[in-house]
């Protein structure tokens, strides 16, 4: 069915997309909380920079991040000095690219997710002796789950489909940054429209069970208490 | 003794207080809404930073001229605020273990179980918050402070969300809570009733000031504190249950070691339990000659000690002291004219009805 230069896209889009999310969910994470509990004056400004991704054109996007990576870059010139070497038009080019692209849709959705557990709540944990780290893990976290589960999902799905910043940092190396976005893209341009059905379809069936996947198991409580008592 | 030396201003609000409350028993912050009552737990919790001093006996949770605060977390206290604010993700088990689990056992001087029989909750532990009724979360907030063995336990109003029922329900666990457990408790409340019926101790105040504190039987006999004008004006007594009249299902409630006796319905308790009553000002009159022909139950000879003016121009204050009792009379000010009322003066009062608090 799939040809192997496809499955290998398919390979480095999951392993981009898994990269990605683990990374989002632990910068998004107290980035989030910060949003969530900061009265600072700036926070709509570090709200609008977070949200950036949501409205730009991911090639704008692409093409700073080439700029500052790139060999004359600020990053590019740091990580050369780290020995790290150049980020564009590898793998971990194309992660932090995508960290920066799916940011939006892991911090935004876990910065709700908080906002919404009552102070209160908290502070009964505190006076419970349970320490800041302590009221975080056993409180927060659980009381913000459905904000995770919506978090990793979407920062997933949403780097699974990204197109225009992979072509801008990554190129279209087979086997190091082709991804499947982009080979589908290939497949039309070579009038292969067979092979882009293949894996376009593919796509559609993956964010339609995704999203039924992130409804179910985000139904509101009461539904679910109804259905376990 | 539990300190507190706290000073805040903010734009539409300013704190200054400085109390030294006793480390036993209940004391009531009551004032009107606003006056800062709660802002003064929460700063006794570590919640609220306010400018200087917090100590409970010799440990200082806070000394701002030291520069020391202690977290909320490492105070030793209980909190319940009228919300609950139970973890709606654990079950009744699992909240209640929250706080237990969290102290070192050598710290463990109240044992989950008796907190639950204490509160009646055991048939609840499987639950989750969400299923239980007002009552009975608060109750389960109660019982989740108390299992993590504080030292003082701060209440935020624990019964204004609920109604006369649920209140009714609460209320006798907070009295055995007092009796039983030996904890202080600093209790915030606008409500006269469950002040008049928990407190020891009462703190006063207003505008984020002080207007008085003392022992709740001599704040609520002063005829000059805001106390005394509200229609729930009355007086607390501590009595015994003296004699009981099987025959009319009375009993005699003696305070002051008999010098003052009262007969009331009889609540069923053994001779000798102590009482707490209540007499309400509206529910006392004055008379010159002991009444005769009358249907008063309760007549009782004291000396009037002071006379005061209340809100409504027409109506006026007196307190009667009968034996070592203060007892506090509303009566119209053509009354106390007709009776020529002076202090030092020898009068009869008769109460209509005294209401047993406990």
């Amino acid at each position: 069915m799939l040809n192997p230069s496809d499955w290998s896209a398919i390979r480095i889009t999951a392993q981009l997309a898994a990269v990605t999310t683990v990374l989002l969910l632990l910068v998004g994470t107290p980035l989030a909380w910060w949003l969530a509990h900061t009265r600072h004056r700036l926070k709509p400004v570090w709200s609008a920079l977070i949200a950036m991704p949501l409205v730009l054109p991911p090639t704008v996007l692409g093409f700073y991040l080439l700029l500052l990576m790139g060999p004359q870059g600020p990053v590019g010139q740091l990580t050369q000095a780290l020995g790290i070497g150049r980020l564009p038009f590898t793998f971990a080019g194309l992660v932090v690219a995508s960290v920066f692209y799916s940011l939006p849709f892991v911090v935004q959705p876990l910065q709700q997710a908080f906002e919404a557990i009552p102070a209160r709540t908290l502070e009964a944990a505190a006076t419970l002796r349970a320490s800041p780290w302590d009221r975080f893990f056993t409180v927060a976290v659980p009381l913000a789950r459905p904000g995770f589960v919506t978090a990793s999902v979407l920062g997933f799905a949403h780097t699974v489909g990204e197109f225009g910043v992979v072509l801008m940092i990554g190129g279209n190396i087979p086997d190091k940054t082709r991804v499947l976005s982009v080979a589908i893209y290939d497949h039309v341009e070579a009038t292969e429209f067979a092979d882009a059905h293949r894996l376009a379809a593919g796509m559609v069936v993956f964010a339609l069970a995704v999203l039924v996947m992130l409804y179910v198991v985000n139904r509101p409580a009461p539904e679910r208490q109804a259905r376990s008592a | 003794m539990i300190e507190a030396r706290l000073a805040l201003a903010r734009r539409d609000f300013t704190l200054d207080v400085d109390l030294h409350l006793p480390a036993r028993g209940v004391t009531a912050l009551f004032g009107p809404s606003g006056c800062g009552k709660t802002t003064v737990l929460r700063a006794l919790a570590g919640l609220e930073r306010a400018v200087g001093r917090v100590a409970l006996g010799a440990e200082i949770w806070q000394d701002d001229a030291v520069r020391r605060f202690t977290p909320t977390h490492r105070r030793g206290i209980g909190y319940v605020i009228q919300e609950a604010a139970l973890f709606p993700h654990l079950s009744v088990q699992g909240n209640l273990a929250y706080g237990e689990r969290r102290i070192a056992a050598g710290e463990r001087r109240v044992a989950l179980d008796q907190v639950v029989a204490l509160l009646g909750i055991g048939h609840l532990l499987k639950r989750r918050p969400g299923t239980l009724s007002g009552g009975e979360r608060q109750r389960v907030a109660i019982a989740r402070a108390l299992a993590t063995s504080p030292r003082l336990l701060l209440m935020d109003e624990p019964l204004a969300a609920l109604d006369a029922a649920r209140k009714a329900e609460v209320l006798p666990y907070l009295d055995r809570l007092h009796e039983e457990l030996g904890i202080p408790i600093v209790y915030v409340s606008h409500a006269v009733d469950e002040i008049a019926r928990l407190a020891d101790h009462l703190v006063l105040m207003d505008a984020g000031r002080v207007l008085a504190d003392g022992p709740l039987a001599d704040m609520l006999a002063r005829l000059d504190l805001p106390l005394a004008h509200g229609d729930e004006a009355g007086v607390v007594l501590a009595g015994v249950v003296g004699e009981r009249d099987v025959r009319w299902q009375l009993a005699r409630l003696d305070v002051d070691g008999g010098s003052c006796g009262f007969w009331a319905r009889d609540p069923g308790l053994p001779l000798g339990r102590r009482v707490r009553l209540r007499v309400l000002a509206r529910d006392v009159s004055l008379a010159h000659t002991q009444p005769v022909g009358t249907s008063i139950g309760n007549q009782l000879h004291g000396t009037v000690e002071a006379i005061a003016d209340d809100d409504h121009p027409a109506l006026a204050l007196v307190r009667v002291r009968v034996g070592a009792a203060p007892i506090v009379a509303r009566l119209s000010k053509r009354s106390a004219h007709a009776l020529a009322l002076a202090v030092g003066q020898p009068v009869w009062a008769q109460v209509k009805t005294v209401a047993l608090m406990e």
